[in-house]
C-alpha cells in the first residue's frame, strides 16, 4: 500500500505545471497542442489509454473534462460526449481517481462547469483536484466577477485558474481577465459553442492582437486539422485547442487510440511546421 | 491581493448570496449591454407609453380582481382571484414578453429567440414578436412539444419557428440551454426573451418589473375593494414569474403573507436520474444553474436532475434567485401540491366558478383549498389566476381516459 502512494507520488511529481511545459516550448520556439477529452467516455478505463494516445502523439497539455447535465457552452459532440460519461458512472471520486493513476507527464487541467465544483465544495475540490495532479482548472461558466472564491483556493494549491476570452470580450473586460487568469488564456476564436468547423474565423488574428499579455495564447473551438492549426499558430496563438474532433474519434469508436495518436501527430506537426 | 480585488466586483444582481451572473464570457457582454439598455429605457417616457399602449389595448389589461363568491362560500373566506387568464394569450406571460420585446426594439435588435415549457412564454413571445415585426425563434423541449402541440401550431400560426429540442431530458431545462447556445452564437441581432425570473442578472430583475404590474393592480384593486391589503396573496411558482409578479410590490408590506406554491409532481422523492416533483425552493438544494445562484434540483455529484409535474410550465429544476432569497429570509412562504391535489381543484373551479384555470394556476388554488380551513390565511385572499386551462384539455382528458 505504501509503496503504491510512493509510486503514485513520484508520477505525480514527474507531471509538468503549464508554465514549465510553456517555458520549455518557448525555449523550442515550438507552438503548444492541447487535447480535450472528456473523463469517463465511454469509461474510465478507456480514457486512461485515450490520455496515453494524445500524449504520445504528440498533446503538450491534456484537459479532461468531468461531465455536467446542462453543458451551455458545449455543442451536440461534447454535450454526447458527457452523457455517455455520466451514464458509465463517472462521479467526482472515479474522476480524481482516475487522475491519479494516468501515466503522463503533460500537465492536466480540469475542464468542467461550476455546478459540480460549488456542489462539492469549492474549497475541498481545488484541494484534492491539485492532490490528484491536476494543474489548472477552466470553468466555462464562472466570468471573473463571480470567481473569488475560485481563484483563492486556486492560489493556495498552486493550481492555475484558466479564463476565457471571447471575440465580443471588450477590452476593458480582457484587461481584468488578464489580471485574474493564469497558466494560458483560453482565446475562443469565433462565436458559439463548441464543436469542429471547416474554416478557422478571420477574428481570431483580431482578438489575438487584442490580447496583450505574457501569458500564452491558446486558441479553441472549431479546430479539427493540421491545415487550421498552423494558422492559428501563425497568426500568433501560443497553442492550439482541440476537442471536439478528438472526442468525435471517441465517439465513432474502432481503434480509437492509433486514430487519436494519428490526428495528434497531424495537427502538432502542422503546429511544427508554422513555427 | 487578487482576491480581494475579484470580490469587490462581486454585488451585482444578487438577493443574498443568490442571483449573479454564472455564464460563459461570451454572453457577459450581451448582459451588459441588455442591462445598460434596461437602465436607460425603463424610466423613458417613450418606452413606457408604448408599454402602456401595447399592454391596455393588445394585452386586454387591467385584468379584474375577482370575487369568487362560490369558492368564497366553500372556503370561508374572501377569496378574489386575479384574473390573468383574461390577458391576451390566455396567461401573464404577456406582460414580460411585451416589455422585453419593446426594450429589445428600443436597442435596435431584430431577431428574438425564447424558450418556452408549457407553451405560453414561446405563445407570447410569437405574439409580439408578430406585432412588433420580429424574426422569432422559440426553442421547445420535444416531450414538451408532444404534450402541448396546440401551443407548438399556435406560434406557427403567428409566424414563429418552433425549434423542438431533442438533447437531454428535452424539456424546458434543455430548451433553455438550447437559447443560450444561440444567443452565444448570435448575440448581435438577437435578444433572447427569458420567460421567467430566472437566469442571469439582469433577467430575474427586468422579468420581475415586467411582472410587477400584476402585484400592482391587486394592490390597487384591494383598496377600491376592500379598503385593505389582503392578508395572503397565493401564487404558483415553477420559475417563478407570476409569484414573482405578484409578490414584489407587498414585500414591503410585512402583514401581507405571501405563499409561493411548487409543483410536488407525484411524491417529494427522487430516484438516481430525476426528481418526481419539481419543487425547488421546499426539497431543492443551492446550486447553479442557468446563470444563476439559486435552489437546484441536484445529485450528490451536482447533477442537474430531471423534474416533474402534470404542468408542463411548473416543471423545472431551479427557480428564479430572488424567489429563493425571499423564501430562504422567511419573506415568502414556501409551499408545494400534488399532481393529484393540482387536478382536484382545476376540476372544482370550473364547475364552481366557471373558470377553467391553467394547470400551473391550479396549484396555487389546490394550496388554498389545502390551507383555508386552518384560518392561516387570514379573511382576505387573492389567488393569482395565472392563466386559463384550455391548453390543458388535452392533458386532463388523456389522464381521465387513463383512469
Amino acid at each position: 500500500m505504501e509503496r503504491q502512494m510512493e509510486t503514485e507520488l513520484r508520477r505525480q511529481s514527474r507531471r509538468q505545471k503549464i508554465s514549465e511545459k510553456f517555458g520549455e516550448l518557448r525555449e523550442k520556439k515550438e507552438g503548444a497542442l492541447i487535447g480535450y477529452v472528456m473523463a469517463g467516455d465511454p469509461s474510465a478505463e478507456a480514457t486512461a489509454g485515450v490520455v496515453k494516445a494524445l500524449a504520445n502523439g504528440g498533446a503538450d497539455i491534456i484537459e479532461l473534462g468531468f461531465p455536467f447535465s446542462d453543458p451551455v457552452a458545449d455543442g451536440p459532440t461534447i454535450q454526447a460526449a458527457g452523457q455517455r460519461a455520466l451514464a458509465a458512472g463517472m462521479d467526482i471520486e472515479r474522476y480524481f481517481e482516475l487522475v491519479r493513476a494516468l501515466e503522463v507527464e503533460v500537465p492536466l487541467v480540469c475542464m468542467t462547469y461550476y455546478n459540480p465544483v460549488f456542489r462539492y465544495g469549492v474549497v475541498k475540490f481545488v484541494a484534492h483536484a491539485a492532490e490528484a495532479g491536476i494543474s489548472g482548472l477552466i470553468i466555462p461558466d464562472i466570468p471573473v466577477e463571480e470567481a473569488a472564491d475560485l481563484k483563492n483556493s486556486c492560489e493556495k494549491h498552486g493550481l492555475d485558474l484558466i479564463f476565457l476570452v471571447a471575440p465580443t470580450t471588450t477590452d476593458a473586460r480582457i484587461l481584468k481577465i488578464l489580471q485574474r487568469g493564469s497558466g494560458f488564456i483560453y482565446l475562443v476564436s469565433r462565436l458559439g459553442v463548441t464543436g469542429t468547423r471547416a474554416d478557422v474565423s478571420g477574428s481570431t488574428k483580431e482578438l489575438l492582437s487584442r490580447v496583450k499579455t505574457n501569458i500564452p495564447k491558446a486558441v479553441g473551438f472549431g479546430i479539427s486539422t493540421g491545415k487550421q492549426a498552423a494558422e492559428v499558430i501563425k497568426a500568433g496563438a501560443d497553442a492550439v485547442i482541440v476537442g471536439s474532433a478528438f472526442v468525435r474519434v471517441i465517439e465513432e469508436g474502432n481503434g480509437v487510440n492509433e486514430k487519436l495518436e494519428t490526428l495528434a501527430r497531424e495537427l502538432k506537426s502542422g503546429i511544427l511546421e508554422a513555427n | 491581493m487578487t482576491g480581494t480585488e475579484v470580490s469587490e466586483s462581486q454585488v451585482k444582481g444578487k438577493y443574498g448570496k443568490f442571483g449573479g451572473q454564472y455564464v460563459p464570457e461570451v454572453l457577459m457582454p450581451a448582459l451588459e449591454e441588455l442591462e445598460e439598455g434596461y437602465e436607460k429605457y425603463k424610466n423613458d417616457p417613450e418606452f413606457l407609453a408604448e408599454l402602456d399602449h401595447y399592454l391596455k389595448d393588445f394585452g386586454g389589461r387591467e385584468t379584474p380582481l375577482y370575487f369568487a363568491r362560490n369558492l368564497s362560500k366553500k372556503y370561508g373566506t374572501k377569496v378574489y382571484l386575479k384574473r390573468e387568464d383574461l390577458v391576451h394569450g390566455g396567461a401573464h406571460k404577456l406582460n414580460n414578453a411585451l416589455g422585453q420585446a419593446l426594450l429589445a426594439k428600443f436597442m435596435g435588435k431584430t431577431r428574438l429567440i425564447a424558450e418556452t415549457g408549457a407553451g405560453q412564454h414561446g405563445t407570447a413571445t410569437a405574439m409580439v414578436g408578430a406585432t412588433l415585426g420580429f424574426e422569432t425563434i422559440v426553442y421547445m423541449g420535444a416531450k414538451d412539444v408532444k404534450r402541448q402541440q396546440m401551443n407548438a401550431y399556435r406560434m406557427e400560426l403567428m409566424g414563429t419557428e418552433v425549434k423542438a429540442v431533442q438533447t437531454g431530458s428535452k424539456t424546458l431545462k434543455d430548451a433553455i440551454n438550447e437559447a443560450m447556445r444561440d444567443w452565444v452564437t448570435n448575440i448581435g441581432n438577437t435578444h433572447y426573451l427569458i420567460g421567467s425570473v430566472v437566469g442571469p442578472h439582469p433577467y430575474p430583475m427586468i422579468v420581475r418589473d415586467f411582472q410587477s404590474v400584476i402585484g400592482r393592480e391587486i394592490k390597487e384593486q384591494a383598496m377600491e375593494k376592500e379598503g385593505r391589503l389582503p392578508d395572503s396573496i397565493i401564487a404558483c411558482a415553477g420559475g417563478g414569474s407570476n409569484a414573482m409578479g405578484s409578490f414584489h410590490p407587498f414585500v414591503e408590506d410585512r402583514e401581507v403573507k405571501l405563499i409561493a406554491v411548487e409543483a410536488g409532481g407525484k411524491a417529494l422523492k427522487c430516484t438516481e436520474k430525476a426528481a418526481l416533483h419539481s419543487a425547488s425552493l421546499c426539497a431543492g438544494e443551492e446550486g447553479i444553474l442557468h446563470g444563476a445562484r439559486t435552489k437546484v434540483l441536484q445529485d450528490k455529484n451536482g447533477q442537474i436532475l430531471e423534474s416533474e409535474s402534470i404542468s408542463a410550465g411548473l416543471d423545472y429544476s431551479g427557480v428564479g434567485p430572488e424567489l429563493a432569497y425571499l423564501s430562504e429570509s422567511g419573506r415568502v412562504t414556501a409551499r408545494y401540491v400534488t399532481d393529484d391535489e393540482a387536478l382536484e381543484t382545476f376540476h372544482e373551479l370550473s364547475r364552481l366558478e366557471g373558470i377553467i384555470p391553467a394547470l400551473e394556476s391550479s396549484h396555487a388554488l389546490a394550496y388554498l383549498k389545502k390551507a383555508a380551513e386552518s384560518g392561516e390565511l387570514g379573511e382576505f385572499v387573492v389567488v393569482n389566476l395565472s392563466g386559463r386551462g384550455d391548453k390543458d384539455l388535452e392533458t386532463v382528458l388523456s389522464l381521465k381516459r387513463g383512469i
